[in-house]
């Protein structure tokens, strides 16, 4: 196995040994971004001078046995949501070309703490806002196990990066199923904690009470690695929860028994791709032979979900990108004659065609005469879907599903078709709107090759819990399948 | 007057916190531009707001002082519109829910008190300034400084109570008093800490349905104010009187020309999609901590003026001129605190010490109260004339210096040893034949120009009280 | 809900976008779609039913009255489009 191959764990433990350096790694993955990159196109910008100043500072750690923690030394991709100081940040959009962040967000400082190296900032749709990673400003990024075919969006840089090895692990964002879609179609682990769990400071905002920051790694050990990196109270996030971080990679005994797996029918309805189902299925039997009890649950307004999230997602992304207006950073029209001008082409040519659509979307949400019959709406039926998770977790311990409807799409696919493309985030919507936690883990391939994620979802900071089942089904499974890129 | 107006305010304070409601800048003014700004004010990507505590004990004070039901539940909303002094495009302020409402103050209207409503009082972040002049390109373009963007502003919105531009100037003078007292805002209008826009309308008298409003902008001083509303007053007067229609609107002042004119054009619609912010949780304001608050409370202006009064025997006048500025009636009570008169202290304070504090500022004052006691009852045992007590007070208000020690240093001490004044009027008695008989015939006057003599030979220094009553003695004679 | 271009040009206005031509009618053939969906919710009751603005239970978050020190303003202004000394620069704002 060459290093770029492996896991957050197994590098520490052979950098520990002293059997390898993070400059070896580093340079592991910049040969392989070398050799991939050009089919996968996973990065906006690489960081190789950086990437390895970092590397040799970790080295030179290590020779005085020094190590600041499981993520010294390890290479890591960063979704170009991530505010790094002195390091462009585009977010995905022409607006931003050309913005050099002048801070760190907090998730950043806490992996720069931790020693990690900083190979690239990733690819990504357009402010977060898409599941196929393209509608990236930039360029479409190609899914490793058939370039043809996205990655999943709209972390689809960072979960591309480390399934074909351009990065050990990825830090994104899952705002609608940013996270585990594109973890789902690209075959590694992704988690979306729980809403309060992880700092948002510094990260880009889509829509600020759905958004939450998230590892993507190769396995769910590497996933309790890293989101015990990067959670707990910020003093700069008010809505990041005062709640104690537990030791989630020494809480992995893999040990389920007993304890009850949910399973909503509402998520196995029509429309669920029949291979995915029979993957997925086999992946509930798997768990139940490591001895969970499988229950029925119901979560009747799954349905109003998607349409649920299409009102408050835009409502609030129309007020979070009122800031670029082309004043204080970013891209400008340079030729304006007056105010309004310059706000109307900055903003018309900075914006690509999804991001304006939400715009629209969300500015008519929240109008005078509007708002009671659709943002008022949304947040009522919002409270109806957390009361129905609420009920269901008293049944079960957690709850199990698709993680997408359907294996990767073929680019271009569904571009034109905006409505067809929301509804890929079916099963991972509800799970932000009721601000609860889940987990993608790979669960098998398709017939053509094509991986499916297993969604596992679990009550408010139960992050132990769900990965600890997340980890038994891993056992369960065995070693899944390297991308054959 | 068939017509009766209907006025009501929107007045908003900046609170004197040290940093600013959502980021650790300071609030400090006078900067260069865009120095006292971080990631949260320049409204850069990523960047969260993080609420200042004392924004919040400040606004329940407000809310307490004017008699506010505070909420035990509060929350803030975005205001969305774009403008190039607004960093993130809207501001962060509170629309539903606000921390206080349902309050109400007491003005003086028409020699009686009258109780004016309160609506709400709700927090919110003040905007960056624009400079449209004074640089080289002014013609072509405008400048944008975020120095003042977050700084916390309360906005107190009152009840269409108000029914003269004097009832509108003396409710802004009575908030002006509350904040100063409750020693959160410094009040000052015309710097703009203090800033109050208007709606105004009028209806026929006897009506209960009010006209069509216009909301008055730009008003920035309590002169400019009652001006402004008494304009636009006969302004909706003539319209409807000569049969138009008053059209709702929003107007600014012109302080040069004393009138309203409309800023049509420049306004659109308005639609700020107010909706509650999420990267900010709720408020919730137990009984404990609004208590808690409740006593730390000053005692405000009125409740001083009537204990100026009633305890210490004051004229109103007086009790109205020491109040009108906390830092003077904290003086003015810490002298009588030393042991001084209220009436000779009220007389030092309102005479000699506001004149010079309006000269050069409560700042430049290095007098304590001690001092300016000890002044008063070196006056009040003689030591000292009224002149040179005025002298002595000057020094010691610049310089702080120990007042004995002026008078000693400046030679001010009177005279007041008898035998030594009766030699002196003895002797100009003795020059002066005519005068002595003229006064002798009659003309008491002449007694003012013995008095003169005697301090001219003195050089001022003798006890005149004593000059007096020596000069008499000897004329009777 | 019936979506009318002037409904349309009125949001772009309000979001400070402009739609012109064919972008204009594409956008409003997309949000007609998109809000036909949508509509889906209006057969939910939810009368009675308290509005969720944060999903999670978290209040009273404050910092305390300290000043901490601001972006060196060099830093604060190194992404402007166009500054003159310290402060940003915007076309001139014609005052109504």
């Amino acid at each position: 196995m060459k290093l770029y191959q492996e896991t957050i764990y197994s590098l520490h433990d052979k950098l520990k040994a002293g059997e390898i350096t993070s400059r070896q790694i580093t340079e592991s993955v910049l040969e392989r971004i070398d050799a991939v990159d050009e089919k996968v196109r996973a990065f906006i910008t690489r960081m190789d001078e950086l990437a390895l100043q970092m590397a040799d500072d970790a080295d030179k750690r290590f020779r005085k046995g020094e190590f600041l923690g499981f993520l010294d030394g390890i290479p890591v991709a960063l979704k170009d949501i991530f505010l790094t100081e002195g390091i462009p940040t585009t977010c995905g959009s022409r607006i931003l070309e050309n913005f050099v962040a002048p801070y760190d967000g907090t998730a950043v400082s806490q992996l720069k703490n931790e020693g990690a190296v900083f190979i690239h900032k990733v690819n990504m749709d357009e402010f977060a806002m898409g599941s196929s990673a393209e509608n990236s400003g930039f360029f479409p990024t190609h899914n490793p196990w058939d370039l043809d075919r996205v990655p999943g969006g709209s972390s689809g840089g960072s979960a591309a990066a480390v399934a074909a090895g351009e990065a050990i692990f990825a830090l994104g964002t899952d705002t609608g199923g940013s996270i585990r879609q594109p973890a789902s179609h690209c075959g590694v682990v992704g988690i979306k904690p729980t809403y309060g769990r992880v700092s948002r400071y510094g990260v880009i905002a889509f829509a600020s009470s759905l958004d939450q920051v998230g590892p993507i790694t190769k396995d769910v050990m590497d996933g309790a690695i890293l989101l015990k990196a990067i959670s707990g109270r910020d003093p700069a996030d008010s809505t990041s929860a005062d709640i104690p971080v537990p030791d989630y990679p020494s809480l992995l005994t893999g040990d389920v028994k007993g304890m009850k797996a949910g399973l909503p029918a509402e998520y196995f309805e029509e429309g669920l791709d029949p291979e995915v189902e029979e993957i997925v299925r086999k992946a509930v039997s798997d768990l139940e032979k490591r001895g969970m009890e499988i229950v029925p649950v119901s979560l009747p307004s799954t349905k109003y979900a998607v349409a649920t999230y299409y009102i408050i997602a835009p409502a609030e992304a129309s007020s979070n990108l009122a800031r670029y207006d082309g004043v204080r950073f970013g891209v400008r029209y340079p030729d304006a004659k007056g105010l309004t001008e310059m706000y109307m082409k900055t903003r018309s040519q900075g914006f690509g065609p999804e991001v304006q659509r939400r715009i629209m979307l969300g500015t008519f949400a929240l109008s005078a005469g509007y708002y009671d019959a659709y943002y008022g709406k949304a947040q009522r039926v919002r409270t109806i879907i957390r009361r129905e998770f609420d009920e269901a977790f008293t049944k079960a311990d957690v709850i199990l599903s698709p993680t997408a409807p359907t294996p990767a799409f073929p680019i271009g696919e569904k571009v034109d078709d905006p409505l067809q493309m929301y509804l890929t985030d079916i099963c991972t919507i509800p799970v932000n709107i009721a601000g609860v936690a889940a987990i993608s883990v790979p669960s098998g391939l398709t017939n053509s090759g094509l991986p499916v994620g297993l969604h596992v979802i679990s009550p408010p900071f139960t992050e132990d819990l769900l990965l600890n089942v997340a980890y038994a089904y891993e056992q369960e499974r065995g070693v899944f399948p390297q991308c054959p890129l | 007057m068939k017509y009766e107006p209907v006025i009501g305010l929107e007045v908003h304070a900046q609170l004197k916190t040290n940093s600013k409601i959502f980021c650790g800048c300071s609030t400090e003014f006078g900067k260069d531009p865009n120095v006292n700004t971080c990631p949260v004010c320049l409204g850069l990507p990523g960047v969260l707001p993080v609420l200042n505590r004392k924004v919040v004990e400040y606004t329940i004070m407000m809310g307490l002082a004017t008699h506010c039901r505070i909420a035990q539940e509060s929350i803030f909303a975005r205001k969305n519109y774009f403008y190039p002094d607004l960093p993130k495009g809207y501001q962060i302020s509170q629309y539903e829910e606000p921390l206080c409402a349902d309050g109400w103050v007491e003005i003086r209207s028409n020699g009686s008190s009258k109780r004016i409503g309160i609506t709400r009082i709700h927090m919110e972040e003040d905007a960056g300034k624009l400079v449209h002049e004074g640089a080289f390109d002014a013609s072509k373009a405008s400048f944008v400084d975020l120095n003042r963007a977050c700084v916390p502003l309360i906005e107190i919105v009152s009840e269409p109570d108000l029914r003269s531009a004097k009832d509108a100037s003396e409710y802004m003078q009575t908030l002006r008093d509350i904040l100063v007292y409750l020693d959160i805002c410094d009040g000052n209008m015309e710097e703009g800490s203090l800033r109050c826009d208007a709606n105004v309308s009028v209806m026929p008298r006897g009506s209960d349905t009010f006209g069509t409003r216009a909301e008055i902008k730009n008003m920035n001083s309590f002169r400019f104010l009652q001006q402004a509303i008494e304009y636009e007053i006969d302004r909706q007067i003539d319209i409807l009187e000569s049969g138009g229609e008053v059209v709702q609107e929003t107007r600014l002042f012109d302080s040069d020309k004393g009138v309203t004119s409309s800023m049509r054009g420049k306004e659109e619609a308005h639609d700020y999609r107010y909706f509650p912010e999420p990267d900010l949780v709720p408020l919730r304001i137990d009984q404990e901590w609004v208590e808690e608050l409740s006593v730390k409370l000053p005692e405000l202006r009125d409740a001083r003026i009537d204990r100026y009064v009633t305890d210490m025997g004051l004229p109103e006048y007086d009790a109205e001129v020491l109040t009108s500025d906390r830092p003077v009636a904290d003086f003015f009570e810490a002298v009588v605190n030393k042991g001084t008169k209220p009436k000779s202290a009220s007389n030092w304070v309102m005479g000699e010490f506001i004149r010079i504090v309006k000269e050069k500022g409560m700042d430049s004052a290095r007098i304590t109260p001690e001092q300016l006691a000890r002044i008063i009852s070196l006056v009040e045992e003689a030591t000292i004339s009224g002149s040179a007590a005025k002298k002595v007070f000057e020094d010691v208000f610049a310089t702080g210096k120990d007042p004995d020690g002026v008078v000693k240093e400046k030679g001010l001490a009177q005279v007041s040893d008898e035998d030594a004044i009766r030699a002196e009027v003895k002797k100009i008695l003795k020059n002066h034949p005519d005068e002595v008989a003229q006064f002798r015939g009659g003309r008491e006057k002449v007694l003012g120009f013995f008095v003169g003599q005697v301090m001219k030979a003195t050089k001022g220094k003798a006890n005149p009280k004593v000059v007096n009553k020596i000069l008499r003695e000897l004329l009777a004679e | 809900m019936k979506i009318t271009p002037e409904m349309v040009e009125h949001v772009a206005e309000l979001a400070r976008l402009e739609l012109a031509g064919e972008d204009r009618r594409k956008m409003e053939n997309q949000m007609v779609k998109i809000l036909e969906y949508i509509s889906l919710l209006d057969e939910l009751d939810t009368s009675g039913v308290p509005p969720t603005s944060h999903v999670i239970d978290v209040e009273n978050v404050f910092r305390e009255d300290e000043v901490k020190p601001s972006l060196p303003v060099e830093k604060g202004m190194s992404n402007a489009p166009e500054s003159v000394g310290t402060a940003f620069k915007v076309p001139k704002i014609i005052e109504g």
